[in-house]
């Protein structure tokens, strides 16, 4: 039964797949066929029956290990030393760690705003227009390209060659500089823009993601109240500040906190880009960096937990207003 | 009522079912020896491997039928030439050599160990690593088979063993050396200016600057950019100006942490290398100005040389593999590297590099193929079967004439000279912290404009007590 627990090759692999499915299906049926036997049994025992495997694959495989970095946290790099807050000490008073959490600071801060106020300010423009299909569509191809896709496209916009006797420019934006009479610029390294140049492939993915569902939501507001708008006289910007976006703030909440999810965890475009260096490095990535490359398992630990604690409250904010725009409907 | 018995039985029936098909399945695969999918033969150049003497793997037993992995941050284009070279083992042993190379290797070897899924044999490209495997994992990591450690002894000199050496056990035996004091130029661009090779460091200097007034292209070209690795070959640059302006004593001070990391000396060095890779008016040939540097890939950051944008690129060796296709390397072809020059007259110091050969599983074909990897045999296979070149070995039982370039002859010369002082790279034998961490991005910070100070500084701050 070796292959089993050590498959070696892909034919293995999927073999174990298929058994672990087969075996999933079996238990799954005789808890289910054991709770459907009896008559009249408590409610919370069929209930049991159906969540009660995926609660406990829940708690093995999110919940212990969570805990399991939590404790890590409070120990040296691998692990065989109390040293209590130490880690959270160094996290948040070397200036090397204080830069990171700035420029994450300035990710969260910029990265979901600006989506969503270009996605929103877009979605209006586009409202009810002859191309409305087609610039939507435009704008919304971005969300199907990967993380680090985007990267490497955009790393090439950015790429900088040096303005001289048989060099050819290749970055799209410094062509645009030389053919402008500008001397052309290394984006990527000038602090503190190069986090803005970083911020922007970001925006420029989830941009795509802000007009959707802003733009659904734009076109649920009722008619009457548009009506009853207009023949109040209200036009232009007076009618999209004062209709428009009440009546989609809960909307335009959850695409502000979702971005911001995942924003934090901004990992690729930065490893990507410039792999951290030039005073780019963010908390996502500088945890990487600590487990995998410093081998620090106390201080990674220690990072993931502080990035945890950030997105809590985004989450339980971003909940909320789910279930109240929920209520509205 | 009916009804509901005859869905009961359905459903008890279907219970059944999924469970007996679950056994079955289980029964029919359960075959114990169910031989694992062949390799494929490898592609490298056919070689008679009728060469090798292979009696030395009896001791061994029959191993017909076993299989090796090895896990390592080798990856085309030189796995083609590794695997090449086990072909002659394999054909002696019956065992077949299962290679997995990764360019995420460093980061995932830790978590395999960690996970309990060690490959049987990995390549560490520095002694740091092996370090802190023998200090977080010592239950992982076996100790040296006895047939290698009398191949070492017998092939390597004392220096190289140490390397392979934690608290006075030997672990991992050296497989590749790397020699890294060489300076990339074309010879044919030289020979039409009239520049000759520099002997000593000021001659060096003196011909950059000779460049530098003559020339419409900048003398020298850089490129320190190396995806999360960034910073590396810059590290490259100090430890080998280190080891000319401070010496060899002071360099070894230095990487065992006696001296601290901004002791005057190694500002000193710092300074020096400065003194080119800090000088607009010397770098960055066809790459921009000084900051380009730190976004040039180290890959092609020498390729200028075949445009005629740039006259000197220092590099190690194995630069040597990274030239485009059809770049002919030869004193009189393309491209051709001279030893980085010092102004020292007793010695000739080579920055080195290497990796190791460590083991996590004592089965006796892992032990076997160890002891091959350690062998002049295995030495002398590589190089067969290497004929783009770009490999070279501190094994003394390797025979120059089977290396397969010029370059990879000059190379071992080097290394083999008589004044030669081998200094294994210094970032590589610092704690991970420095040595893959604040070195690498000191470097980066330095060429983009932070003074020398405060990077030594920074880095010793981070030196873990």
């Amino acid at each position: 039964m070796s292959w089993l627990l050590e498959p070696s090759g892909v034919g293995e692999k999927f073999l174990v797949m298929f058994v672990a499915i087969l075996l999933f299906v079996a238990v799954m049926s005789l808890i289910l066929f054991v709770v459907d036997r009896p008559k009249r049994i408590p409610n919370w025992v069929v209930a049991l029956g159906f969540v009660g495997l995926p609660l406990a694959f829940l708690l093995y495989g999110l919940v212990r290990p969570a805990l399991i970095t939590l404790w890590n946290s409070f120990f040296n790099r691998n692990s065989t030393e109390f040293v209590g807050v130490d880690n959270y000490v160094t996290a948040f008073t070397q200036p090397q760690f204080q830069k990171v959490l700035l420029v994450t600071a300035a990710w969260v801060i910029l990265a979901p705003l600006l989506s969503t106020v270009i996605g929103l300010v877009y979605a209006v423009l586009v409202d009810r227009t002859r191309f409305e299909k087609l610039a939507k569509a435009l704008v919304f191809i971005p969300m199907a390209i990967s993380m680090v896709g985007a990267s490497i496209i955009w790393g090439f916009v950015y790429e900088f060659r040096p303005d001289q006797a048989g060099i050819q420019q290749i970055g799209l934006l410094n062509q645009l500089l030389v053919w402008l009479g500008f001397p052309p610029q290394q984006f990527l390294i000038g602090q503190p823009w190069n986090t803005g140049f970083l911020i922007v492939v970001m925006i420029w993915i989830q941009t795509g993601f802000a007009m959707t569902v802003l733009s659904a939501a734009i076109k649920a507001i009722p008619d009457d109240i548009v009506e009853a708008a207009r023949l109040d006289g209200l036009h232009g910007m007076q009618m999209f500040r004062f209709i428009t976006v009440p009546s989609i703030r809960p909307a335009l909440v959850v695409v502000l906190t979702t971005i911001a999810m995942a924003t934090l965890k901004a990992f690729d475009i930065v490893r990507t880009m410039t792999g951290g260096q030039f005073g780019t490095q963010v908390v996502a990535n500088e945890f990487y960096t600590q487990a995998f490359r410093q081998n620090n398992q106390g201080l990674a630990a220690a990072l993931a937990v502080v990035l945890f604690i950030l997105v809590i409250p985004i989450i339980v904010y971003n909940v909320g207003q789910m279930r109240k725009a929920e209520d509205i409907r | 009522m009916t009804r509901t018995t005859t869905t009961a039985r359905r459903r008890g029936l279907a219970v059944l079912a999924g469970g007996a098909s679950l056994a079955l399945l289980l029964a029919a695969c359960s075959d114990p020896d169910g031989d694992a999918p062949s390799e494929s033969e490898s592609s490298g150049d056919a070689m008679s491997s009728t060469s090798i003497d292979c009696s030395a793997y009896d001791e061994f037993g029959d191993l017909d039928g076993t299989t090796v992995n090895i896990y390592t941050s080798i990856v085309e284009p030189e796995q083609a030439t590794q695997e090449a070279s086990y072909d002659a083992f394999e054909e002696c042993t019956g065992v077949t050599i299962a290679y997995e190379g990764s360019r995420e290797f460093e980061a995932q070897l830790l978590v395999r160990i960690q996970a309990g899924n060690a490959p049987d044999i990995a390549f560490l490209p520095q002694p740091g690593l092996l370090n802190t495997i023998v200090n977080d994992y010592p239950d992982a990591i076996q100790p040296a088979p006895d047939a290698t450690v009398a191949n070492v002894d017998e092939f390597f000199s004392e220096t190289w063993k140490g390397y392979g050496t934690v608290d006075g056990t030997f672990y991992a035996a050296p497989l590749g050396a790397n020699a890294k004091s060489f300076v990339w130029y074309s010879p044919s661009m030289f020979a039409d200016a009239g520049y000759e090779v520099p002997e000593t460091w000021t001659e060096m200097m003196e011909l950059t600057q000779t460049i530098a007034d003559e020339q419409e292209t900048l003398p020298w070209c850089a490129g320190v950019e190396s995806g999360d690795a960034t910073g590396w070959p810059g590290t490259d640059w100090i430890e080998d100006v280190v080891l000319r302006t401070a010496g060899p004593d002071v360099y070894t001070q230095w990487y065992t942490h006696e001296i601290p990391f901004n002791d005057p000396q190694i500002v000193e060095a710092w300074d020096t290398t400065g003194e080119i890779l800090k000088n607009p008016e010397y770098v960055n040939a066809g790459l921009g100005g000084v900051d380009s540097i730190a976004t040039s890939p180290w890959t092609d950051a020498g390729f200028p040389i075949l445009d005629g944008n740039c006259w000197l690129h220092r590099a190690a060796n194995f630069y040597q593999t990274q030239w485009p296709s059809g770049t002919t390397v030869a004193s009189d072809g393309d491209v051709f590297a001279f030893y980085l020059p010092t102004d020292q007259t007793d010695i000739k110091p080579v920055l080195g590099g290497g990796e190791f050969v460590a083991s996590f599983a004592d089965r006796p074909e892992v032990q076997a193929f160890q002891t091959y990897l350690s062998s002049a045999d295995w030495a002398n296979q590589k190089a067969l079967s290497t004929p783009e070149g770009g490999w070279v070995s501190a094994n003394t039982g390797l025979d120059p004439e089977n290396l397969q370039t010029e370059f990879d002859q000059l190379a071992w010369e080097t290394l083999a000279d008589e004044n030669a002082v081998i200094a294994f790279d210094g970032s590589d034998l610092m704690p991970g912290e420095v040595g893959a961490g604040t070195f690498w991005t000191g470097v980066v910070d330095w060429l983009t404009g932070a003074s020398t100070q405060e990077v030594v500084d920074r880095i010793e701050n981070s030196w873990p007590m």
